[in-house]
């Protein structure tokens, strides 16, 4: 059997996946926000070109519509030097009813080196690497994790507050389904956050509590902004099926992030946002482009993370090699 | 004529526990007693083994007609016998559905010639399952069936479940339902509880289900009629069935090897691990072991859902509901319950013969005159089960590779050997 999971992997050894946050140590959390900031300066950089990954291809496969995610992916891949086959649910033969399988072995046949999975199935991106030689990046599966998101938005926390251990991060929102949140408390648990989760009652269930250590539910946003360093404002995400929506006035009237509202956080909180925003659901556009939001930081934050990912799993260099944007921005 | 001799016999019928020999003649049992001498009849030396009566399964798919792919009747009946089950009682969702004389009648005749187990069609309550009409009932009954379910879903309203059961109360049938409130349940995947957070994975309440039984147990107070509730997984259901059985209605209850084995922090994204009702809480669980050990849970039944290997090799979201459960239901009873000193081995032989038989008013003794239906199992055997080797033609179960103590040795239907554990046969 594969060994699927990164957390059986020596920190230096190369991982052969990232199928989400939960399998992984601090440690090997630590070591891809610290090689992910080389690849931060370099975006600065006038010629964003690197021949790292030259000669390799990167399968980005979305099952899901997304924009973000992939043409950050997309980028990432660029700026490395490596080549993208793209396939999109709306264009490929998932709609003439090919298998999930049929589909990634047909892709694999192609040969790429890694693959990039965004996917409305929980468990799709263990699923594949499975029965997968090449690497597999988890670009967001069903309402489980979304890795990248949780590493970038760990960058961008510890940028801002010079560290992630011990802070106060309150989540808003939708969490019970939120890949975004789940991959976030797994990661700011590791380094001992405490956490609190606020939104309507029954998108914040007792079980979450069972996710990590020191997590606490809320349903006043007033209560949640107390003492909080770090404010993550989820998407209200009106496209859930199987559930009756609640009144969007009454979530603007109880759970939007105003003004008045982060006054209640520590002065110098910072807001995050996963994207894509709705101004004057979730958030208030004066929040949204405040001094206090990181919203288009993350958006950066993102290349480099995925830069370092694609790097540590996609290259063969060895791993104790110079760091490519170290070696070649002068 | 065949003489069974030197095992342990146990018949919850009569009580009987006694180093015994059984002689069969024909389709009959002839003589059961120590020292049977027979100098014409073929000998299955038992010693070592238990001799029961044969085991009957309350609850299969045997997908035939319509969905010959994943299971028929000739492959289901062949694992059944393999797993030590004499009869089985499948479910009328085939394609078409069993809601009429004709489907049943063509099951029946399959099973004249291809069975290796006897076969005993269950009807659907309904017209297609579908909640609306009730079913040809009365005529499905004349072609052989032997209760009606609308398995796979609930009997869709409080109003047509009154209905069937004082319909069928009339005509002596039982009334089997699969408890699920849809609207609680629609959409899920498996048990509500912390693993589905985890996984994010959609949840299935464990209300769900109890809902529909203390629905059903209402019901059973109103028309006096006899219900059986399918494969309950949670402590709430047991609770209604215990009330009821204590208020002395007719109530009757089922639990299946994988829920009374696994439970929802076993789930990972493994599609043998789909099925309705989901794996349950530790908490539930521990509900079932506690109604198996004190006379609650009338029978262990399988629930035998084989599924083609490739529907089940999919995305969990995308897989169907279901696992095989024919050749590991004596295992995982001897293994979990026996094994474990929850209940005795009489008990565990009441579950599979005496008590589904009361559910369906059909008895099964090891006594001379009585159908030569005898299960032969060894509670010490060690084996690991292989999925690959099955008789099924799916291969969907969570217990592939499982290392067992205890087996079936031999099966023995109408008078006939269907089944002889290869090599190892009898060993202790």
């Amino acid at each position: 059997m594969n060994e699927v999971r990164l957390s059986t992997t020596p920190v230096l050894q190369r991982p052969r996946h990232l199928l989400g946050i939960e399998p992984l140590t601090a440690e090997q959390i630590t070591f891809i926000l610290d090689q992910a900031k080389p690849f931060q300066e370099f975006q600065r950089h006038p010629l964003k070109k690197l021949a790292t990954l030259r000669g390799k291809t990167v399968a980005l496969a979305f099952f899901e519509p997304s924009t973000r995610t992939r043409i950050s992916f997309a980028t990432a891949a660029a700026r490395l030097g490596a080549d993208t086959m793209n396939l999109q649910a709306e264009s490929s033969s998932l709609k003439k009813g090919e298998s999930l399988i049929d589909t990634v072995w047909t892709l694999e046949a192609m040969r790429p080196d890694g693959i990039v999975i965004r996917h409305s199935a929980s468990g799709a991106p263990e699923f594949i690497a499975r029965r997968l030689e090449i690497p597999v990046l988890n670009a967001g599966d069903g309402t489980h994790e979304h890795p990248t998101q949780a590493l970038l938005d760990a960058l961008t926390i510890r940028d801002r507050k010079g560290r992630l251990e011990g802070l106060n991060v309150t989540i808003l929102g939708d969490i019970l389904h939120s890949r975004v949140a789940r991959s976030n408390i797994h990661l700011l648990s590791r380094f001992g956050a405490r956490l609190t989760l606020c939104g309507p009652a029954m998108w914040i269930p007792k079980e979450l509590e069972c996710l990590a250590p020191n997590i606490r539910r809320v349903s006043r946003i007033e209560e949640a902004m107390q003492d909080a360093d770090v404010v993550m404002v989820l998407r209200v995400q009106s496209e859930r099926i199987n559930e009756p929506p609640i009144s969007m006035d009454d979530y603007i009237l109880r759970y939007q992030l105003n003004s008045d509202r982060l006054r209640g956080a520590k002065p110098n909180a910072i807001v995050l946002h996963p994207g894509p925003i709705i101004r004057g659901l979730e958030i208030d556009p004066a929040v949204a482009d405040g001094p206090q939001s990181c919203i288009l930081e993350q958006v950066t934050n993102g290349l480099a993370v995925r830069m370092a990912l694609l790097f540590h799993l996609v290259s063969d260099a060895p791993p104790d090699a110079p760091h490519p944007a170290k070696e070649s921005s002068a | 004529m065949i003489l069974i001799t030197g095992g342990r016999v146990l018949d919850p019928a009569s009580g009987t526990d006694a180093i015994s020999d059984v002689l069969i003649d024909g389709n009959r049992i002839a003589r059961v007693g120590p020292g049977i001498s027979a100098p014409d009849a073929e000998v299955l030396n038992a010693s070592g083994s238990i001799v029961a009566p044969g085991f009957i399964d309350l609850h299969c798919h045997l997908r035939e007609p319509g969905q010959e792919i994943s299971e028929t009747i000739e492959t289901g009946t062949r694992a059944a016998v393999a797993g030590g089950f004499t009869a089985v009682c499948c479910m009328p969702n085939t394609q078409p559905v069993n809601d009429n004389a004709a489907v049943t009648r063509s099951i029946v005749d399959r099973a004249a010639t291809a069975a290796h187990a006897r076969v005993w069609p269950i009807g659907a309550a309904s017209v297609g399952s579908k909640g609306e009409a009730l079913a040809e009932i009365a005529g499905m009954q004349d072609a052989g069936i032997v209760a009606v379910s609308d398995d796979g879903r609930p009997i869709a309203t409080a109003k047509l479940m009154r209905q069937v059961m004082e319909y069928c109360g009339s005509l002596g049938l039982p009334v089997i339902d699969h408890c699920e409130d849809h609207s609680l349940a629609a959409g899920g995947v498996m048990r509500e509880g912390p693993r589905s957070i985890r996984l994010g994975l959609k949840g299935i309440p464990a209300a769900s289900e109890s809902i529909c039984v203390g629905r059903d147990v209402e019901i059973a107070a109103l028309t006096g009629a006899r219900l059986h509730i399918a494969h309950f997984s949670t402590r709430a259901s047991l609770d209604y069935v215990r009330t009821a059985k204590a208020k002395g209605l007719a109530v009757t209850c089922e639990v299946t090897p994988h829920h009374f084995t696994l439970i929802d922090e076993d789930v990972v994204y493994d599609t043998t691990y789909k099925m309705n009702p989901p794996l349950a809480s530790r908490h539930d669980r521990d509900a079932l072991l506690e109604g198996l050990a004190d006379g609650t849970v009338d029978a262990i039944a399988t629930d035998h859902a084989p599924h083609h290997p490739a529907s089940k090799d999919v995305e969990f979201d995308r897989a169907p509901f279901g696992v095989t459960g024919f050749e590991t239901a004596i295992a995982l009873a001897l293994s979990e319950l026996v094994h474990t000193k929850r209940i005795s081995l009489m008990r565990l032989v009441e579950l599979f013969t005496a008590g589904p038989g009361r559910v369906l008013g059909i008895e099964r003794k090891l006594a001379a005159k009585s159908p030569a239906d005898i299960t032969i199992f060894s509670p010490e055997h060690k084996w690991t089960f292989r999925a690959a080797d099955s008789a099924s033609r799916s291969r969907n179960t969570p217990f592939d590779g499982r290392d067992f103590r205890g087996a079936p040795t031999a099966t023995i239907v109408a008078g006939r050997i269907v089944y002889r554990r290869p090599a190892a046969a009898a060993t202790a």
